[in-house]
């Protein structure tokens, strides 16, 4: 009842609101108030594999989704892995997605969502391809025989 | 010249016949290399035979292992993870000795899987027993139920991980048989190092395939399975023990 009669009186009630005002610009100039804000800084410009709002909201469920796929029935497509994440999305200065201004971890602080697949998984990309490359050719007495051969072939395709 | 009845069923039947028996026609098509889309399929069942009598002095199988998986330990060989180990055999009486490596043994009826209270011991499809680390509890009863002591417990936080290879503090793990190379038509770091470096003493393959190289080995020379009293029906298979 004491502000509606304030803001009655014409010249004090717009002192108020201004009050008001600088103090919310106040708020919202302070570095302490809600945390740091997240560094988003896309290291490899373009299309990420699905459009930007389906990922921001719904990441996490199509990495889960890939995780029981991939451990569970060995499908290791690329597209919605954890591993294709980090390769694109790694800081090139830490070879990292973690770290303060990593990609994953500058939003999940300033989000408060802990996030624990780092416990296990590494945050650094993998090795270039052509170093894991050398793997689908099989050497030495295993490679004779008509499945191996096969193999090798299916592997050219 | 005109075929009568009989004669032309003759001839179809001998036709069938001989389509059916010649050699290289197979009713069932060998299986191809699997494309990254495709899962696992139980039409495969990867296995190993390992010839004890190559087994030679030499770690290059721990050591592969440990370098492709990122194993790496404190320097506190108790609690260490293992995921294969050199183990001697000795007969105290002729003084006899024979070293293998020994490691997860990829059973048909594993028993780790059998105790697990969350299902994170698992058998894929092709016959390869893993952990899903993301359900296990570290309440370590596949440790205690493996007849092989193939499973070890990680009992410190990790880091430097391999991308292909996760690992953490508080879950176990064993042999994956390097899953993550099979899935890419790749053979265990183990059997590459032991054909390269070694004493030739590993053979990978597809238990399935009656003319891969594995069957065929198995079916010309004799073969044992550890504790096959146990009836578990391992994947990998040893010679000369």
């Amino acid at each position: 009842m004491k502000f509606k009669r304030d803001m009655r009186s014409g010249a004090s009630g717009a002192t108020v609101f201004l009050l008001i005002l600088a103090g919310l610009a106040a708020v919202a100039a302070s570095p302490h108030a809600r945390g740091a804000p997240p560094v988003i800084k896309i290291e490899k410009p373009g299309q990420c594999v699905e459009p930007t709002a389906l990922m921001r909201r719904d990441h996490m469920k199509l990495i889960l989704h890939q995780r029981d796929q991939t451990m569970v029935r060995g499908i290791r497509t690329t597209k919605h892995s954890l591993k294709n994440c980090i390769d694109c999305h790694a800081s090139p200065k830490t070879n990292s997605v973690l770290g303060k201004e990593g990609f994953c971890e500058s939003c999940h602080t300033y989000a408060a969502v802990q996030m624990d697949c780092f416990e296990c998984h590494s945050p650094s990309p993998r090795a270039p391809p052509s170093a894991t490359k050398p793997l689908a050719v099989r050497t030495g007495a295993a490679a004779a025989g008509p499945v191996a051969a096969a193999r090798v072939e299916g592997a050219a395709r | 010249m005109s075929l009568d009845r009989r004669s032309f069923l003759g001839l179809g039947a001998a036709a069938f016949a001989g389509a059916a028996i010649t050699p290289g026609l197979r009713l069932i098509e060998l299986v191809q290399a699997r494309s990254p889309e495709e899962a696992a399929s139980t039409l495969k069942r990867w296995g190993l035979l390992i010839d004890t009598t190559r087994c030679s002095d030499c770690e290059v199988c721990v050591t592969a292992c440990h370098t492709e998986n990122g194993v790496t330990g404190h320097g506190r060989p108790a609690t260490d993870a293992q995921w294969i180990r050199k183990v001697t055999l000795s007969d105290k009486r002729t003084g006899h000795a024979q070293a293998l490596p020994l490691m997860c043994q990829h059973c048909e009826h594993p028993p780790c899987v059998d105790v697990c209270p969350t299902g994170a011991s698992f058998k894929r499809a092709d016959g390869i027993v893993l952990v899903d680390k993301h359900t296990c509890i570290g309440c370590r009863y596949c440790v205690m139920a493996c007849p092989y002591g193939a499973r070890s417990f990680i009992h410190e936080t990790v880091t430097g991980q391999k991308p292909d290879v996760p690992r953490g503090k508080g879950t176990v793990e064993s042999c994956t048989l390097c899953v993550h190379r099979i899935d890419r038509d790749g053979q265990p770091a183990c059997v590459d190092a032991c054909s390269k470096d070694g004493g030739k003493a590993m053979v990978f393959g597809d238990l399935n395939d009656g003319a891969g190289e594995l069957r065929q080995r198995l079916r010309r020379e004799p073969s044992i399975q550890l504790r096959a009293d146990l009836a578990l029906n391992t994947g990998v298979r040893y010679q000369g023990l």
